[in-house]
């Protein structure tokens, strides 16, 4: 199927709708997860749907939403460059210290 | 399911009026309920579809829980099931807007929001019912209603203020639909005398309430309130308009075909 041509500016139109990326805060205290995406023509459109499809089985107490085209992500193929540098700096990571007797709940 | 305490209930209230009064209510969310479910599977994007699947679910529970105590004041042991099912087109007293076809989406909108308006005054006036059992029912309710509200009105506004095809289409609903939610206010015997008696709030209060958030949405979605039509529909005496009947052959079938069948 063809996409239809916006009258005034001759640009291609999309019928789908936007994607926003989902995040739901399941308790007071804890961080929104994003737990999927979905379709809306604008944000509060969104919420709604985050809610009637995110939320049904009691799941959160707050929703962010996003447009997916807002997030700007890292390419998979600068994963070599990103994180491998991380690999032998094994003394970022805190297991190098003696833990006193008397600490018991560390 | 556990009954009420009778002490629930205000003193000397006639059992059949509180009980016609009970399936008023619950009747109202009973077919739009109903209705609304029409669109599962039908809907213009998946995400709606579960929208108004969710609106039908939180309407059929306010049924439920109406109808029941209706069955329960009314003491001849007819119970939710009884009332849903086994009644005659006469019987449902609710209001003639909520029986009308779903057609396009806009138009399904615009019903809701007539609705939705409508309800959430009524709850939040039957919180303070002399009723308790009614009170309770009307404080869960109360809090969907106003959801639903906010999901019917942000529509309305998104269409109404669209396109211009959007516009003209939900204007034209409004223009077709308008005329069923005069009997929404017009009192009778009934609501006079649950009025009187502390269970009902008055009508005129519920209308002022319902206007004032009709406007509101209309001017947001650049929509004109139609004008007033002298005749009214009385669905709320079991008057109702013809689609009446092909919704509760739907509703109906199982039950008439398979009597006492259960899940």
């Amino acid at each position: 199927m063809t996409a239809p041509i916006d009258a005034t500016s001759g640009a291609a139109v999309s019928r789908e709708w936007p994607l926003y990326e989902v995040f739901i805060r399941a308790r007071g205290g804890l961080d929104h997860k994003h737990v999927g995406s979905l379709h809306a023509t604008d944000a509060r459109m969104a919420i709604e749907h985050a809610r009637d499809l995110y939320t049904r089985r009691e799941e959160g107490v707050s929703i962010w939403v996003v447009r997916s085209s807002d997030i700007a992500a890292s390419d998979p193929q600068d994963a070599d460059a990103l994180f491998e540098p991380a690999r032998d700096k094994i003394y970022r990571h805190p297991t190098f210290y003696e833990i006193p007797d008397e600490v018991k709940t560390l | 399911m556990s009954g009420p305490a009778p002490a629930a209930r205000p003193a000397g209230v006639p059992a059949n009026a509180l009980s016609r009064y009970a399936l008023r209510l619950g009747d109202l969310p009973l077919i739009l309920g109903q209705r609304l479910g029409e669109w599962v599977g039908h809907a213009p994007v998946l995400e709606e579809d579960l929208g108004l699947a969710n609106l039908a679910l939180d309407l059929i529970g306010q049924a439920r829980l109406l109808l029941s105590y209706a069955g329960e004041v009314e003491g001849e042991g007819r119970t939710e099931d009884d009332l849903a099912f086994l009644r005659d087109p006469g019987e449902y007293l609710n209001p003639t807007l909520v029986e009308q076809p779903n057609g396009d989406f806009g138009e399904t909108i615009v019903r809701q929001v007539l609705v939705d308006a409508f309800q959430l005054p009524l709850y939040e006036g039957l919180m303070g019912s002399a009723d308790k059992h009614i009170a309770a029912i009307a404080a869960k309710a109360v809090k969907e209603t106003r959801y639903h509200l906010r999901y019917s009105s942000s529509w309305m506004v998104r269409l109404g203020d669209g396109t211009p095809e959007s516009h003209a289409r939900v204007q034209g609903s409004l223009n077709r639909l308008w005329r069923y939610t005069v009997e929404f206010f017009e009192e009778d015997d009934l609501d006079r005398d649950m009025a009187a008696r502390g269970v009902a709030p008055r009508l005129a209060n519920v209308r002022a309430a319902w206007l004032t958030s009709i406007d509101e949405i209309l001017a947001e979605a650049t929509l004109a309130r139609p004008g007033e039509v002298p005749y009214s529909w009385f669905g709320k005496r079991g008057e109702h308009s013809e689609h009446l009947g092909y919704i509760l052959s739907d509703l109906q079938y199982l039950q008439r075909a398979h009597p006492g069948a259960r899940w």
